[in-house]
């Protein structure tokens, strides 16, 4: 189990360094001035590119740069954006939300994409089964902005149910709307993959033999069907709690929360380079972390992996 | 009728056989499944009765129904089968259609299960203990770890408190089904369906396993249904044997009654084809006029050291296996092994799973490299070969693997299949070889009209022939089969090993024979090499080491035939 | 050894019942013995793609993507037959926001244009970016999973690990890096934003194409093509790809689906297609403001994109269906 869990750690260590090391070398190494990378289209004051210059170390050798970078990451040194405030600072005070939207999304679709896919797998091809398929396809299908646009009009606009922005406390009663359409797409997948996983397991030699043993239906169903059929579902949950607090750009945007989706793609908009390599890096650290996550999520779900 | 079986509680009862009622009776018994080419009838007019304490074995091959038919008696249909006729009566009570509640009180509790497979039956997320604490607890019995430990070690299961703590992935596939048989034993069952318990385990484990069921359901005087498809083992094992042919009862009778005297076409067939029962040496080249002295092991031992045209000497094969935090440690896989095939002959390496035998055949194949000690093929050393030479070396050897699915590529017709190695050698042209593969196609008996087909049209024993005509293309000297006839059903096999004994003889091949099964080996081999544990524990004649096996290992393997201590009149053979 | 001895003894004995057992031999007219080992030989000869193919055109779900991918193709390939209006032109800023007219079914965008004719020109560069990321993917992905999976050892490891490196760069992040670069802001057209989606995407194909090259890589069919004097290179080539096409196929089709979202999200977010070319997202960009006043700006070209993506993700799913190897053996 150390051995597994330190492997797994170490292993992470070089994916890390190799993700940070392509985006630090996407922006300031291709072609065309690095300055004018971070400046953007607008273009920067010959004041602005010296400062630059030398906060990026741009006048030492690629390697140099690159190490004096991440030593600025590992100390929290995130460097300052165009209005001079620290990047760190601004990263601190956005993600608690973004945080908080994540979770939210990942329990909702954790909750109604298990309890759908169970139902849907031991109901294999019956009404309820072929129509959440179907929906659940028509979910992964729609662009996650139109979905938004959508419940935005609908129920933030035409029923008036909830305020179709989010405030600037970003409450939980606001992020509900916000968290539902960011988990909507991995809800199908959820639904999706835990009725795979079910319908494999309902064939399983072991859950017929379980059955045989006198065990009644009910207690098959959730000591062994489900148990086992999360393994994989569970895994994939903590995948996409990464990918949730990365990937909320558009549903940030559209409801205007205030989180780390929304600063990076004002950043993007505003060709603040800076903040973007900052925010990126942060996303790739929480990406990271999350695949670790899973990694012990899956030993802890099975053993035969726990013991390898 | 006397009773060999001891027991003073069931003695007693069997006492006054006329007045007791059959446990289990399956009357007409009709069983359809629903597929997508609409209803397909699997078991027809399936009769049998099971009294209390009787062993029946059901008899079968593949898709015979006899899994289905047992599998009906518990409720445990695939969801797309239905019984359709007939009724099922455990113990007067009729239970075709009962109730799930009532099911789920008869399962456990008075009929048992153990599975075929133990690698695929115990849940891999829970422990050994848990799962066999669920089953006393879900059938009202007391389920402390005492408990669970004692039913453990009943089964044979050694240490069973620590063991019960442990996973099924750190079991032995011999211990899992100790655990099985456990859980299947548990709740005391008045019957036990075992659905070809022993057939995934070695021979030695597979008799142990065996002798052990049969002291317990002795002792508890439990009845047993027994479905195999080995019918030596079933006449061991059953006071009843059932055969089984294509969905229908086709005879039904005492164990040995049926072997001796077999009526219904189908079970002289089987009969005469059970490699446990019929082991002799087929004498296909005998009948082909080839003097006798050719074939026999001890004048081909005593041939000319020339015309031996494989010589393995000192093979050894170590595997690097990378264990905790970076450290690899050695398996010796192949230690030491010498052995020669003398031309015109065959040679069988038998083993258990893990004793190194298809390492030895991958090795003799050039697809894997020897970590020490030299093959010899015509006196060359092949493991010195240069790419050139290996690729000439190559026409010469040819293997013919186990799994009948695997070993064709799905996506080539018969004809591409067979032409390949002709292409890859370069040998005719289009025309010439569409000849030749016409002749082989031929020479494994299988008509030339196949040859557009896919390997997913033809059946197990027709993929094999197709797989021995593709080894024969290239007309090689040596032909390796790994376990050429395991995955066949026994007239199969039967077949398959007749058709190589007659190319033997008629091409005077040479035969390297991998298997696990002695029965086969004392079919076709002239000459045996007994491994154990990457080591070669004993070489000679296949009469030599099957009439006086020399060390405890070979006993043992000879021993733990199914059928092996049956005594039969020669004539039934 | 007592346990052998045991068995020795045992094994002589065959078991006599207590009860009477009826010998019963089944009519043998009922029960006839055909051939051993018959199979059906009638019919034409199926290979496994004809067999995929029949049970495809059974199923619904692939009937309905078809005939929605065809239909979508033909819109992107003939605009003209399905609106007057050429593109990019005759918006007149008096029929900003302007609800269905005569000619003109869907309304009006802010900027007065036809929305018919907005969402059917924006096909084409929607179809083109999918497709064409899709065939890079393929290409490099394919071959470098390919590679990886069948000769293992360093070459995979390596490709392991760069692969790693593109996961934990989701391709939407990476793409946003990346397009907001000057080099990119300069050249924004429909091939720089493939060759974006390309360098982002090929990972995911690459790992599909590995594991199922590596499952194909140890059959006992590549085993015989090796020990026939077949090369590494050709066995590669000749049994291992085929076999291993069908799920590359299946995540091939829905990957179609997920690039275009990609790109119209892109476009959406302002930093993807510039603002001249016609595309969904671009679309769905400049009518977000004003959402309330004018939803269908947004709904036609949202629909037409949901559509198409549906279409594809429904395709793969067929698919799926279909070259399941696991379906496949009966």
């Amino acid at each position: 189990m150390t051995w597994y869990v330190s492997r797994r750690f170490l292993q992470l260590i070089p994916v890390f360094l190799g993700a940070t090391l392509l985006v630090y070398f996407l922006v300031f190494s291709l072609p065309g001035d690095a300055t004018a990378a971070i400046c953007g289209e607008r273009g920067c004051t010959p004041a602005v590119v010296t400062a630059l210059r030398e906060q990026y170390n741009l006048d030492e050798p690629f390697w140099i740069q690159y190490l004096l970078y991440l030593k600025g990451v590992l100390t929290f040194d995130l460097g300052t954006n165009f209005s001079g405030r620290p990047i760190a600072v601004i990263i601190a005070e956005v993600f608690p939300t973004t945080a908080k939207l994540a979770v939210m999304a990942l329990i909702f679709e954790a909750i109604f994409g298990i309890v759908f896919g169970l139902i849907a797998g031991l109901r294999k091809g019956k009404l309820f089964d072929s129509t959440v398929l179907v929906l659940s396809l028509v979910v992964i299908a729609v662009p996650i902005f139109v979905l938004g646009f959508l419940m935005q009009f609908l129920i933030g606009v035409k029923l008036g149910w909830t305020n179709p922005t989010v405030s600037g406390d970003a409450t939980v009663s606001e992020l509900i709307l916000p968290a539902v359409v960011l988990g909507l797409v991995s809800f199908a997948y959820v639904l999706r993959l835990t009725r795979t996983s079910i319908l494999e397991n309902v064939k399983a030699d072991y859950v017929r033999t379980a059955t045989a043993k006198g065990l009644s239906r009910k207690r098959v169903v959730v000591v062994h069907i489900l148990r086992n059929s999360m393994i994989p579902v569970v895994t994939f949950l903590g995948a996409d709690l990464g990918t949730l607090m990365g990937g909320a750009i558009v549903t940030e945007g559209i409801f205007n929360v205030n989180g780390v989706g929304l600063t990076l793609y004002r950043a993007v908009l505003n060709g603040d380079g800076p903040t973007v390599v900052s925010i990126v890096t942060f996303l790739i650290l929480i990406f990271c972390l999350a695949n670790l996550l899973v990694d012990l999520l899956y030993a802890w779900l099975d053993p035969r992996i726990r013991y390898a | 009728m006397s009773s060999t079986l001891g027991n003073d509680g069931i003695t007693e009862v069997r006492t006054a056989p006329s007045e007791v009622r059959p446990l289990l009776e399956l009357k007409d018994l009709a069983i359809t499944f629903d597929t997508a080419n609409g209803e397909v009838p699997a078991v027809r007019n399936a009769h049998l009765t099971v009294m209390p304490g009787e062993t029946v074995a059901i008899v079968g091959e593949s898709g015979s129904g006899k899994s289905t038919t047992a599998l009906a008696a518990i409720g445990l249909l695939p969801g797309n089968g239905r019984v359709s006729g007939g009724s099922i009566l455990f113990d007067g009570e009729d239970i075709t259609n009962a109730s799930e509640k009532r099911i789920v009180e008869l399962r456990g509790s008075s009929i048992g299960m153990v599975p075929q497979d133990p690698m695929s039956n115990l849940n891999p997320v829970w422990k050994i203990g848990f799962q066999v604490r669920e089953t006393l607890r879900a059938n009202g019995l007391p389920y402390s770890t005492q408990d669970v430990a004692k039913v453990l070690s009943e089964a044979g299961l050694p240490d069973a408190e620590s063991r019960a703590n442990q996973y099924p992935h750190e079991f032995s596939g011999g211990m899992r089904q100790r655990a099985l048989i456990a859980i299947g034993l548990s709740c005391r069952p008045r019957l036990l369906i075992a659905d070809e318990p022993t057939s995934a385990l070695d021979v030695t484990v597979q008799r142990q396993i065996l002798d052990h069921l049969d002291r317990m359901t002795d002792e508890l005087g439990t009845a047993v249904l027994l479905i195999t498809h080995d019918l030596g083992l079933a006449a061991e094992r059953a006071h009843k044997v059932i055969v089984m042919y294509k969905g229908q009862v086709v005879e039904a009778g005492p164990a040995l009654e049926l072997l001796t005297n077999p009526r219904h076409p189908y079970t002289q067939k089987l009969v005469a084809s059970a490699p446990s029962i019929a082991s002799r040496r087929i004498e296909s080249a005998k009948k082909l006029g080839v003097a006798t002295d050719d074939l026999l092991a001890p004048s081909a031992e005593k041939a000319d050291a020339k015309d031996k045209v494989i010589e393995v000497k000192d093979l050894t094969k170590v595997f690097k296996i990378r264990g905790s935090w970076g450290k690899s440690t050695d398996f010796t896989a192949v230690d030491n092994v010498s052995f020669s095939i003398a031309r015109g002959t065959t040679t069988a390496v038998v083993g258990e799973s893990g004793s190194g035998k298809s390492t030895v055949a991958r090795m003799v194949l050039g697809l894997e490299t020897a970590t020490a000690g030299d093959i010899r093929f015509d006196g060359v050393d092949i493991t010195t070969l240069g790419r050139k030479e290996l690729f000439n070396f190559r026409r010469r050897v040819q293997p013919i693997f186990q799994d009948p699915y695997g070993s064709l590529d799905p996506m080539y017709n018969i004809y591409r299949t067979i032409e390949e190695p002709l292409r890859v050698h370069g040998i005719g042209n289009a025309k010439s070889r569409e000849k030749k593969v016409r002749e082989l196609l031929d020479q494994v008996a299988l008509p030339s009209s196949m040859m557009q087909r896919f390997p997913n049209e033809l059946s197990g024993g027709q993929r094999q022939r197709v797989a021995i005509a593709r080894a024969l293309a290239l007309d090689p000297e040596v032909v390796i089969c790994d376990e050429a006839v395991s995955a066949l059903d026994v007239l199969v096999q039967a077949q398959i090993l007749n058709l190589l004994a007659d190319l033997q003889a008629e091409l005077g091949l040479s035969y390297l024979f991998i298997t696990h099964d002695l029965a086969v080996v004392r079919q076709i081999a002239d000459h045996v090499a007994v491994m154990e544990k990457g080591k070669l524990v004993e070489q000679g004649s296949t009469d030599e080491v099957f009439d006086s096996p020399k060390t405890a290992y070979t006993q043992s393997l000879l021993a733990a035939i199914p059928g092996a201590g049956l005594v039969l009149p020669p004539e039934a053979a | 050894m007592p346990e052998l001895d045991n068995n020795l003894k045992t094994a002589g004995r065959v078991k006599t019942s207590a009860y009477p057992i009826e010998h019963f031999v089944a009519d043998i007219d009922e029960t006839p013995v055909r051939a051993t080992d018959s199979a059906t030989a009638e019919g034409a000869p199926s290979s496994l793609w004809r067999e995929a193919w029949r049970s495809l055109r059974r199923q619904p779900l692939f009937l309905i993507s078809a005939v929605l991918i065809l239909a979508i193709l033909v819109v992107a390939l003939f605009p003209g037959l399905f609106t007057n209006e050429p593109p990019n032109s005759n918006c007149l800023l008096a029929n900003s926001d302007g609800g269905p007219a005569p000619g003109h079914p869907l309304g009006f965008t802010q900027q007065g244009c036809d929305i018919l004719s907005r969402v059917v020109h924006g096909t084409q560069s929607s179809l083109t970016v999918g497709l064409f990321a899709t065939l890079g993917v393929l290409v490099i992905g394919g071959l470098i999973g390919a590679l990886a999976g069948f000769f293992g050892g360093w070459v995979d490891a390596i490709l392991a690990r760069v692969g790693d490196i593109f996961f934990a760069l989701p391709l939407i992040l990476g793409a946003i890096v990346v397009v907001q670069l000057p080099f990119f802001q300069q050249n924004r057209n429909v091939w720089t934003l493939v060759v974006i989606l390309v360098s982002f995407g090929w990972p995911q194909i690459a790992r599909i194409t590995r594991a199922a090259v590596i499952e194909v890589r140890n059959a006992d069919f590549v085993m015989a093509a090796r020990s026939l004097g077949v090369s590494p290179m050709s066995a590669l080539i000749k049994h291992v790809i085929p076999n291993a096409l069908a799920p590359v196929i299946v995540i091939a089709t829905i990957s179609l689906g997920t690039f275009i979202v990609a790109e119209s999200t892109l476009s959406f977010l302002g930093i993807g297609l510039p603002p001249d070319v016609m595309s969904w997202g671009n679309d769905i960009f400049s009518a977000k403001s004003s959402l309330r006043s004018n939803p269908s700006a947004i709904f036609w070209p949202g629909l037409a994109l949901s559509l198409t993506v549906l279409s594809f993700i429904m395709l793969g799913d067929a698919l799926r269906d279909a070259l399941d190897p696991k379906a496949r053996k009966r």
